[in-house]
């Protein structure tokens, strides 16, 4: 809040507002340099990790190259600090776009919006709103509230776990672009299309009666006004907090992975999750459905299971299933769905990673 | 004083109802700090994302862990 001025003489007011203007544009110039030195020093050492790695397990442990130990440990070296820093860069910029949305802001987008382009639209701020599967029911709530039809929330609450941002990161980070835009894709294909048919179905009476009778209070908007500086500091709380949560799964993850590198034979996995064995997507699905890890640990798992023949399809459909449909979540949902309605949803997001599956498997 | 703070017990509410304890001991204010952890109940008050704080039935934030500084502004 500003203070009070009295009202003193115009020349000192203007010397201060032009002294305010000088200090704003300060910061601004601080915040740049300092923003621009940070990612050239995280490039610098981003791009030097893997001969640094090769020269701790080559040279500095003398581990033979080629040994099954040496390959172990050079990827656990090599591929922990490279997800760390990929995973801190992401996590920040995320964190700071995520102040430009909250679930008020996008309700009210959705309010008004008719079923197509409300899925798609949907789908998409899935992504960028910030959103904890325990918020999940009052989201919820509010939606219906606010009239927003059941197949676009559906839409909402399928796009925002299952495009998640530290999958998309591990994915680029350890299998390339390519088969992070693959994923980026397919996942909000499928929140939208899931989305619709279940809007389609009509099945607004599967939804728990007292949800539909409610008489909920006016639905608020606060909005607050936020700095830059606010917005930074949103960043770094964010990259304190899943940082924090996550590395210790992310550890886990890729010593899981160095072990099947190192230690699983090449075409280990060809036989049971290769191309050539068709069940294996529905039944990686099904595995993957109950299961319930978050994404930063599945993912070193994905990377080795490719590496040692597994088809990328089926590992990807058995990554999405883990990720997006899960116990808790369904649990946490039971609150204000009817069981029915809520099988009716496993079964058609669980058709779509099928479908999405066996679609890579024939295209890669 | 009445100080809700809305939902369903997950890590960030937890993190939400340590600063509002924070904040009420360090103002050495009068308060009874209420959880509120029924959806309907939430839905009532006009709070659809948590967690969330309501000081005497006016909610002053939703959908994010306040700072414990922000709280002391809103109980003093």
């Amino acid at each position: 809040m500003e203070p009070l001025q009295s009202s003193g003489c115009s020349c000192t007011k203007e010397a201060t507002v032009g002294q305010a203007v000088i200090e704003k544009n300060v910061q601004w110039g601080k915040i740049i340099l300092l923003g621009l030195l940070s990612f050239g020093l995280w490039l610098v050492i981003y791009n030097n990790l893997e001969p640094f790695s090769s020269y701790i397990t080559y040279s500095f442990f003398e581990i033979n190259r080629g040994s099954q130990l040496g390959g172990a440990i050079q990827f656990f070296l090599y591929d922990t600090p490279k997800v760390m820093m990929l995973l801190t860069l992401i996590v920040f910029v995320i964190g700071v776009i995520r102040s430009f949305f909250t679930q008020e802001r996008t309700r009210q987008y959705l309010a008004g919006k008719r079923e197509t382009a409300g899925n798609v639209m949907a789908a998409l701020l899935g992504i960028v709103t910030p959103f904890c599967s325990c918020s999940a029911v009052p989201l919820f709530l509010g939606f219906v509230q606010a009239g927003i039809p059941l197949g676009v929330t559906f839409s909402f609450l399928i796009a925002a776990p299952m495009v998640n941002e530290i999958a998309l990161v591990l994915l680029y980070g350890l299998l390339g672009w390519k088969v992070a835009a693959l994923y980026l894709s397919t996942g909000l294909l499928i929140a939208m299309i899931a989305g619709w048919v279940i809007g389609r179905l009509k099945l607004e009476p599967w939804i728990e009666d007292w949800v539909r009778e409610m008489r909920a209070g006016e639905a608020l908007v606060l909005e607050r006004k936020l700095s830059w500086s606010d917005r930074i500091d949103q960043g770094k709380d964010a990259v304190l907090d899943i940082v924090g949560k996550v590395w210790i799964y992310m550890v886990a993850g890729i010593a899981v992975g160095a072990f099947i590198h190192g230690y699983v034979p090449e075409d280990f996995m060809a036989q049971i999750m290769g191309k050539d064995a068709w069940w294996s997507v529905p039944a990686a699905v099904v595995v993957g459905i109950p299961m319930y890890s978050n994404a930063a640990g599945i993912v070193p798992v994905v990377e080795a299971l490719l590496c040692k023949g597994a088809a990328l399809g089926t590992v990807l459909a058995f990554m999405m299933s883990v990720i997006a449909l899960s116990l808790p979540e369904m649990i946490i949902l039971r609150k204000v769905l009817k069981p029915k309605l809520i099988a009716v949803f496993v079964l058609v997001v669980g058709c779509g990673i099928v479908f999405t599956g066996y679609l890579f498997n024939a295209i890669v | 004083m009445e100080i809700k703070v809305c939902g369903p017990g997950c890590a960030s509410c937890e993190k939400t109802q340590k600063a509002v304890e924070a904040a009420v001991a360090a103002k050495g204010v009068q308060a009874t700090i209420v959880k509120v952890k029924d959806f309907q109940e939430i839905a009532q008050l006009g709070v659809f994302s948590t967690p969330a704080v309501v000081i005497d039935g006016q909610v002053k934030c939703v959908g994010r862990v306040p700072k414990q500084s922000e709280i002391e502004t809103w109980i003093s």
